[in-house]
């Protein structure tokens, strides 16, 4: 059964591989921002890593957030107030704990769905190579070219897949939107129309009445 | 003999592996009875794992250590029909996995369960968080082992399963798409009884209005 692993060798490199896979990771979340809020993430990052960060305000308001990236000294890489979507990459130039932050405060009663993905250095090989001095063979490296362009094609399902969720949301606020409105402006219609007649009665009455006493 | 000590090997490796996952991934600050949620919009009969990590901050030596025992976090997970899948407490590290039945956005919470308010002691848990879903969640390692495949059959294999993962989201668009179609037909719907039935009030009132007063007029002797 462990006929892979017969070699020591072999196994020190899986167990070297492993180590990599810790170091490189990209974290895609989705989390709700209350009004007035604000949320911090931080990640520690080595120097020289290439890193981007991706976001997309889902549902809420206007669908904008401000956004903003600080390095670990605290120098603003990147601030955007109200944007709705955005991409921005950047390469590490210092070690140390990278800090981005979604804010809502500027809304007063929206909830905000905010979708970023934040992805630092490349991916983790699958496996360790050990000939990999040396070129991959043909469908080795068909295999990675198909791999990058599935990768590419699950990016653009997801973000397809966020502006969807954003129209479907519009729309159902559309359409509840639609129903109290019709409904409202009957009340609306009825009530001014019969407080029309009412008060134009309500003049003739009074006038009658003051007409008939000065006459006696 | 020796497959014993090769069992043992690999058993380190798979451990290293799952240890070496927590090393390096995103934090943020979550306070005492806050209950911070993320929502996954996933397909079917898609596996996602979680894995946590805490750290509380300590005062006298102003930095963030591991969290003490007893000081874990509750995580609950619920399907986009509001019903809860997943419910547990785990400790101060865990590692959270759960399989979708329904499609559609499925929320998982986490809240520290801490009953002594003075553990915080004004500060904030430290919470680092990885979430893995679909293929991303498939420990490549393991199924080599397992299946004892070559490098180009594995390489095949996360080919096989990516695909796997863009034909359910491809499903999954589909049916959003009908729900996305229903609801701009019911809004085109209302909108046109809408005007309907405005237009036949607003007929209905004025006709009602003149007459009433016409009468009322005819009653006062001014007309």
């Amino acid at each position: 059964v462990f006929r892979m692993y017969g070699s020591p060798r072999v196994l020190l490199q899986v167990l070297w591989a492993q180590l990599l896979c810790g170091w490189v990771l990209g974290s895609e979340l989705t989390f709700e921002l209350p009004d007035n809020a604000k949320q911090c993430f931080y990640e520690d990052i080595i120097i020289g890593t290439k890193c981007t960060l991706e976001f997309q305000v889902v549902t809420g308001g206007h669908y904008d957030v401000d956004c903003r990236l600080e390095d670990p000294d605290g120098t603003t890489l990147y601030k955007e107030m109200k944007k709705q979507y955005d991409s921005f990459t950047f390469t590490a130039a210092k070690n140390g704990t990278y800090k981005f932050c979604f804010s809502n405060e500027f809304s007063t009663f929206t909830h905000k769905t905010v979708y970023f993905d934040f992805q630092v250095g490349d991916d983790p090989p699958l496996f360790p190579n050990e000939n990999r001095v040396t070129a991959l063979t043909q469908m080795e490296s068909a295999c990675v070219s198909i791999h990058e362009a599935l990768k590419s094609v699950i990016d653009y399902q997801t973000h397809f897949r966020l502006r969807e969720a954003q129209g479907r949301s519009r729309a159902e606020d559309l359409n509840t939107r639609v129903a109290f409105w019709s409904i409202g402006e009957a009340i609306i219609l009825l009530v001014v129309s019969i407080s029309q007649v009412v008060l134009l009665r309500s003049f003739f009455s009074d006038k009658k009445t003051t007409t008939t006493r000065v006459g006696s | 003999m020796a497959a014993v000590r090769m069992r043992s090997c690999v058993l380190s490796v798979l451990l290293l592996n799952v240890f070496y996952s927590f090393v390096s991934s995103l934090y943020f600050h979550i306070g005492e009875t806050e209950k911070k949620c993320f929502i996954e919009e996933i397909p079917d009969e898609t596996m996602i794992i979680g894995n946590y990590r805490t750290q509380l901050y300590d005062k006298q030596r102003e930095e963030y250590l591991p969290a003490t025992q007893g000081l874990g976090m509750f995580v609950e997970v619920k399907d986009p029909d509001d019903k809860v899948i997943l419910s547990r407490q785990y400790g101060s590290e865990g590692r959270f996995t759960f399989t979708s039945h329904t499609p559609g956005e499925h929320q998982i919470c986490l809240h520290s369960n801490s009953s002594k308010f003075s553990l915080f002691a004004g500060g904030m848990l430290r919470v680092h968080l990885d979430i893995q879903v679909g293929e991303h969640a498939n420990n490549y390692a393991e199924i080599a082992a397992k299946d004892k495949l070559t490098e180009l059959q594995l390489r095949v294999r996360q080919l096989v399963e990516q695909v796997d993962q863009i034909q359910k989201e491809q499903n999954y668009q589909r049916y959003r798409e009908e729900r996305f179609r229903q609801t701009s037909e019911s809004t085109n719907q209302r909108v046109l009884w809408w005007s309907i039935v405005q237009t036949l009030i607003l007929v209905a009132i004025g006709i009602w209005q003149m007459r009433h007063l016409k009468s009322f007029f005819e009653a006062k002797k001014l007309v």
